[in-house]
């Protein structure tokens, strides 16, 4: 089948796509958007995390033909319009929540929709929001620090605008 | 910056504060950006024109005689290229890193549930699935060998691997054994001289590394007949070594390239798809990619051996160690992988960082028909440290003494002999370790009226509004050595070469390191940055066309591979040197470089370096060996074995729900000596990440296997921690260099890993009051279900 959909705001189309394939899939092997990662295909991990509609779903559970017509926003869609850094990637960086690096697509989509909906988590808050999204280099400290900075960022963001 | 430089100028101070950037500060990840963005291509990533899909059929039975595969209908299948079997393999029949024991495909025999039997090519990967699906073999099954006692009964329950065809180093089904004594051993006489003996029977179950980017690569035929593959690994020259003789090629038609690495933990060193891809490559002349699911991943590689150990200690009415008898067996599973360093391990470490006069050791692998153990994160150590720290906390509560007091009285320091006989000639800080936890601040107290149902053992599922919940604290220390042991020599190569790019000095560093997320390329671009005063740095691509850089495992890149870099660049460095001595007359002896300047302590700036580089580009290669080790004594374990020791010392405090057996870990410290902190983050980072896995094994992740099969492959029944999971965990890093290390370094990664399990463990004893001889600790440990 066919499917047309909208990845980073731009309209994309896959051929020959099988029922069977899930967005992910699509997203990695025919759309040329490997950023999302495959670490366990059952919505474990949520290594493949990525925005459907502005809400963030597992797309290893999402089937390919159910995004048809629809917006999709992954990790690579996080970077600034002029290519510069997001600010919650900058705050990954800076914090050394990256090792491996495998988690991070799935944490950065899943943070940036934490602090879109609440600037100023606690840090309880940022455990319940992050705890669908397995690392297993960093033991998390620095996700929360990185995550910690990105809302003071965004704060002081918000202040300065 | 630099063809502004004064020649002459002295404010050297000035000059060497512009390299910020080099050893011991925290420069950002060079990867970071690509990794943020998406764009960093791991294994699973690659990608080429025409490329295939390539998948393996892995028994369904642990033991099993093969009488028949038919592939004829998967061939039929539209789509499928290539369905391979044993008899397809064009070379040697067997690989392995210790012993080539392991079949590449299995032949007219499975012994252990999951093993590759046959790989099918195809142009979809729900393709391959289904041929793999249509290939009809006929099995024998045969009662699988998965007990201690069924294993060392060979005569009655039968060989993993017969007498003839046997390739190790043991007998039976003991894949390797070692023995321990020293001073008297432990003797009737011995045991007299204690005042009170303590023992317990300790069981660890089998632990996964989970690393989260699954095993993965593109193999690609090449015009002259060879192989290039793109490949997570954590050591691409070994990987050749092995696959080589398999594909029937000489080691230099096949190159390994570093592909993006997503975590290794160990569960890399073994091969899993590199030689079945490449088998499928060369068969159908196209790209063949393979991506293991994740439940083909816990099939895919080895794990860390389960152990069942006995520990008996002595002491003196005053805390004094006077004796320790060990028996440590480890489950090998069917195939050696590194059984035999494994058990190396456990009998030279496994009287934990203690002085204790006379000691008695035998720990011995197993081959059994369970799925093969091999390398994780600890490699031996940890499985000892729960017996040995279960044992000073049973000594401690015997003699009515503070554990970490008994632990200190007894610690070894710079001086001591381990029981090996090995002498521990630098900084061994046990007992400041201890102390420093200790003295860490306790987190303040559950607060009745300030609760917060995702901080409680049961968090989310609202098991608990704070009834039932009582806190224990424990305290834990564990000894891990540095790099291969035992007489081999894992030197690492670097390649470094200066040469000015636009205007400005540029160091490249070139090595086989396996990047695997410890940021190991973060730290050669310091060394080479601190050793050539440079500010820019690239890092070639990880691949064979330079020497090896020996495996990323061990707590051993730094210490080696960087330190092959600091050779190399220091030679770069001299080279840069004795040219200006060549072409300016100097005579200084006090030359350095500094800032992209040629400088000297007295005289000043000499020349930029650009100037003096000019076109040409100095490109050196060197080898680093560290100091020769031997094998251990087979009979009394003695020998100089280990390269170096490293010392982690932990406290953990948890909450424990005692009525539905819920434990949450609040807080767990880590102080760890590491010699000098190259990268400050990056070793925080690692302890970090090393204290969560001891976490996870203390009280949640095993692999369940029931009659050698396996029974939870995947992330919805195989637990790791989550982030509400981890608690928060302090740490506390101590920098005594140690003489024989480049720039005092102490490997990290490991030490955190084999300590801090017991510490939690002592935790949930301290708040329950129960013996727990078993880690994983489950619910029904606690509630006393089981």
């Amino acid at each position: 089948m066919r499917v047309t959909f909208t990845a980073n705001g731009k309209p994309v189309e896959a051929d020959d796509v099988w029922e069977g394939e899930s967005l992910l899939y699509v997203l990695r092997e025919r759309v040329g958007l490997p950023g999302s990662k495959n670490a366990c295909e059952q919505g474990e991990c949520g290594s493949c995390t990525v925005y459907l509609d502005g809400t963030p779903v597992c797309s290893c559970l999402v089937a390919a033909g159910q995004v048809q017509d629809r917006e999709v926003r992954t990790v690579e869609g996080l970077a600034e319009d002029d290519g510069e850094l997001g600010l919650v990637q900058q705050a990954f960086i800076d914090a050394g929540a990256v090792q491996c690096g495998f988690c991070t697509p799935g944490l950065l989509v899943q943070t940036d929709a934490l602090l879109a909906n609440d600037a100023q988590p606690s840090d309880n808050d940022i455990r319940e929001a992050l705890s669908g999204n397995l690392c297993r280099c960093t033991g998390y400290e620095k996700i929360m620090d990185a995550v910690r900075l990105a809302s003071a960022r965004t704060c002081a963001k918000a202040v300065s605008e | 910056m630099s063809t502004r430089t004064i020649q002459g100028q002295k404010n050297l101070q000035d000059i060497r504060q512009a390299s910020k950037d080099g050893i011991g500060g925290s420069p950002l990840r060079p990867d970071g950006n690509l990794k943020v963005k998406g764009e960093f291509a791991y294994s699973s990533d690659m990608w080429h024109e025409d490329m295939l899909w390539g998948m393996a059929l892995r028994s369904p039975h642990p033991r099993a005689n093969i009488l028949s595969v038919d592939i004829s209908e998967a061939l039929k299948l539209p789509g499928v290229y290539a369905v391979l079997t044993h008899e397809d393999i064009p070379g040697s029949k067997f690989y392995g890193l210790e012993i080539q024991d392991q079949p590449a495909l299995a032949i007219d025999k499975v012994r252990y549930h999951g093993e590759a039997i046959a790989l099918v090519a195809a142009d979809h990967p729900e393709t391959a699935r289904r041929a793999v699906k249509k290939i009809k073999v006929e099995y024998e099954v045969l009662t699988p060998i998965v007990t201690e006692e069924q294993c060392l009964a060979p005569e009655v329950h039968g060989y993993v691997h017969e007498p003839h065809e046997f390739k190790s180093h043991g007998y039976g089904n003991i894949c390797h054994e070692q023995k321990l004594v020293s001073g008297l051993g432990v003797t009737d006489e011995v045991r007299a001289l204690a005042d009170v003996i303590v023992s317990g029977t300790y069981e660890v179950g089998m632990q996964d590394q989970a690393f989260l980017g699954p095993e993965s690569g593109l193999a690609v035929p090449a015009e002259d007949g060879g192989i290039d593959l793109y490949i997570a690994t954590q050591w691409l020259h070994v990987d050749r070594q092995q696959m080589a003789p398999v594909l029937g090629l000489p080691e230099e038609k096949v190159r390994l390239t570093l592909a993006g690495v997503g975590g290794a933990f160990g569960g890399r060193e073994d091969l899993s798809m590199q030689i079945h891809a490449s088998l499928l490559a060369q068969r159908t002349g196209k790209p063949v990619k393979i991506v293991y699911a994740r439940d083909e991943s816990f099939f895919g590689h080895v794990h860390r051996h389960p152990a069942r150990m006995f520990y008996e200690h002595g002491a003196t009415r005053d805390g004094k160690l006077v004796f320790a008898d060990c028996r440590i067996v480890l489950d090998g599973g069917a195939y050696a992988s590194a059984s035999p360093a494994v058990v190396g391990n456990a009998a030279s470490l496994g009287h934990g960082p203690y002085v204790i006069p006379n000691v008695k050791m035998h720990a011995i692998a197993l081959y059994s028909n369970n799925p093969s153990c091999g390398a994780m994160r600890g490699f031996g150590a940890v499985q000892a440290a729960f017996g040995y720290e279960s044992q000073m906390d049973k000594l401690a509560a015997e003699l009515g003494m503070d554990p970490v007091e008994l632990r200190q009285l007894n610690a070894m320091s710079e001086g001591d002999l381990m029981p090996t006989g090995q002498q521990i000639d630098s900084p061994a800080p046990v007992a400041e370790l201890l102390q420093r936890v200790k003295d860490m601040p306790l987190p303040p107290p559950l607060d009745l009226d300030d609760l917060d149902v995702r901080a409680l053992p049961g968090a989310l599922s609202n098991t608990s509004h704070g009834e039932g919940i009582v806190r224990g604290v424990g305290y834990s220390v564990g000894i891990k050595n540095v790099g291969f042991s035992e007489g081999f020599d894992d030197y690492s190569t670097a390649r470094v070469r200066l040469e000015v790019i636009g205007g400005e000095p540029v160091a490249m560093v070139h090595t086989a390191m396996a990047e695997v997320g410890q940021g190991g390329v973060t730290v050669h671009a310091q060394i080479a940055r601190t050793e050539l005063g440079v500010e820019q740095v690239t890092i070639h691509p990880a691949n064979t066309e330079v020497g090896s850089a020996g495996s990323t495992s061990a707590s051993r890149q730094t210490y080696m591979t960087g330190g092959a870099v600091k050779l190399a660049a220091e030679a770069v460095k001299y080279a840069l040197i004795d040219k200006g001595r060549r072409r300016y007359g100097w005579t200084h002896q006090d030359i350095t470089l500094a800032g992209g300047k040629v400088v000297s302590e007295s005289a000043g700036v000499l020349v930029p370096m650009v100037d003096l580089l000019g076109d040409e580009a100095i490109d050196l290669t060197r080898e680093h060996h560290h100091r020769p080790t031997v094998p251990f004594d087979k009979e009394t374990g003695q020998g100089f074995g280990h390269v170096q020791y490293t010392f982690c010392a932990n406290r953990a405090v948890v909450d424990v729900d005692v009525e539905l057996g819920l434990v949450k870990v609040v807080e767990l410290t880590a102080a760890q000596d590491v010699g000098k902190a190259l990268n400050p983050l990056s070793v925080v980072g690692q302890i970090q990440g090393g204290c969560t896995q001891a976490l996870g094994l203390a009280v949640m992740e095993e692999i369940i296997v029931k009659d050698g099969k396996v029974r939870n492959a995947s992330f919805t029944d195989y637990l790791i921690p989550t982030i509400l999971d981890t608690p928060p965990i302090p740490v506390d890093i101590l920098e005594l260099p140690d003489p024989n290390a480049p720039y005092g370094l102490r490997g990290v990664g490991e030490a955190p890993t084999v300590s801090a399990t017991p510490s939690i463990v002592a935790a949930i004893r301290q708040a329950t009051g129960i013996a727990l001889n078993r880690i994983p600790v489950r619910p029904e440990h606690l509630t006393g279900t089981l």
